[in-house]
């Protein structure tokens, strides 16, 4: 791991101490995040697969009846029996904060004065398979919605999965054995820096006290 | 506010949905699904659009904007003409992008 691009001073291997700090407790917080997004994501796509094995099983049931009911009855009147919205539906979206994702989530809203009258046309001239057509798919409505909910926040879950393990390992990895390896060379270079000041001071010492009292007779007595 | 749901797919397969309350966008070409959905889901008017799988698939990259997003949420199902097995293998995706490989549905 590279040491990075700094001058070995005491101030600066404080700071460099400190982002140290900083690095390992977001290290840890992060790692938190992830095993808790992760444990809450594993849950939902377990849900979501069931919800969308029934949801694609009862959907393909409703086509059936659609194609009973396609051949029960002309085109054109197949058409303009549908195409007549008799209610809206619409969602209500209000947001939940799971670990900093917010993910949506909706609740049926319908447009209609009278709920238990789903069929947008009269029963003189349509089929039953019809009727049975549009009351499966107007039962299969909520968990329709419940399907988008979950898979959008499966997939938004998964983003940010992806994201904080990426983080997490830039900072186990890359950035916290940096920050070490920076502050150990800045140590082991101050500590080199002191090493050679005292040998110097002590040459000096000696240089001093030599010239002092002629220790090893290179200088002539004094007069 | 409420919004809409929309349900974007071939002829066949958007009728029922008509039915049931939500706004229908009939997309027989595959080619031209993605610019219905930009139009769709860039008029802000819809939480949710539902895609049939072969339109799903068809607009990939315009999709990929909205993954960010919470809403539109963009779910594929399957259509009259059968199941092409998307959804499922979208799950796999997710877990594949979340732990690294697909453990839980991997056969």
């Amino acid at each position: 791991m590279a040491v990075m691009n700094v001058s070995p001073t005491r101030m600066q291997m404080t700071a460099l101490k400190k982002q140290l700090t900083t690095a390992i407790r977001g290290h840890k917080m992060l790692k938190d995040k992830r095993d808790e997004l992760m444990r809450q994501f594993i849950e939902l796509v377990g849900m979501n697969r069931r919800l969308r094995e029934s949801v694609e099983k009862r959907l393909a049931e409703s086509s059936a009846f659609f194609i009973s009911a396609s051949a029960a009855m002309s085109k054109k009147a197949l058409d303009s029996s549908l195409m007549s919205q008799k209610s809206k539906t619409g969602v209500e979206t209000t947001y939940k904060n799971v670990m900093s994702v917010d993910v949506p989530q909706f609740e049926i809203c319908r447009e209609s004065e009278n709920q238990g009258d789903i069929y947008p046309y009269g029963f003189a001239f349509t089929s039953f398979e019809l009727d049975n057509a549009v009351e499966s798919l107007n039962e299969l409505l909520p968990d329709l919605i419940r399907l988008a909910e979950v898979e959008k926040s499966c997939e938004m879950m998964a983003a940010e999965i992806e994201r904080t393990r990426r983080r997490v390992n830039s900072l186990e990895h890359v950035m916290i054995p940096r920050y070490e390896e920076t502050i150990k060379y800045i140590a082991m270079k101050l500590e080199e820096n002191d090493r050679s000041s005292r040998t110097r001071l002590m040459k000096v010492k000696d240089m001093l006290l030599d010239k002092a009292h002629n220790y090893s007779g290179k200088y002539s007595p004094k007069e | 506010m409420a919004k809409n749901i929309a349900m974007i797919g071939d002829r066949e397969s958007v009728k029922g949905f008509a039915a049931i309350g939500m706004d229908v966008f009939v997309c027989d070409e595959p080619a031209a699904a993605a610019a219905l959905l930009k139009t769709v889901a860039e008029s802000e008017r819809f939480a949710i659009i539902y895609m049939t799988e072969e339109l799903f698939s068809a607009s990939a990259r315009e999709r990929e904007k909205y993954t960010e997003r919470a809403t539109p949420a963009i779910i594929p199902l399957p259509g009259v003409r059968g199941n092409t097995g998307i959804g499922l293998k979208r799950q796999s995706t997710f877990v594949e992008q979340a732990v690294g490989s697909d453990i839980l549905f991997k056969n």
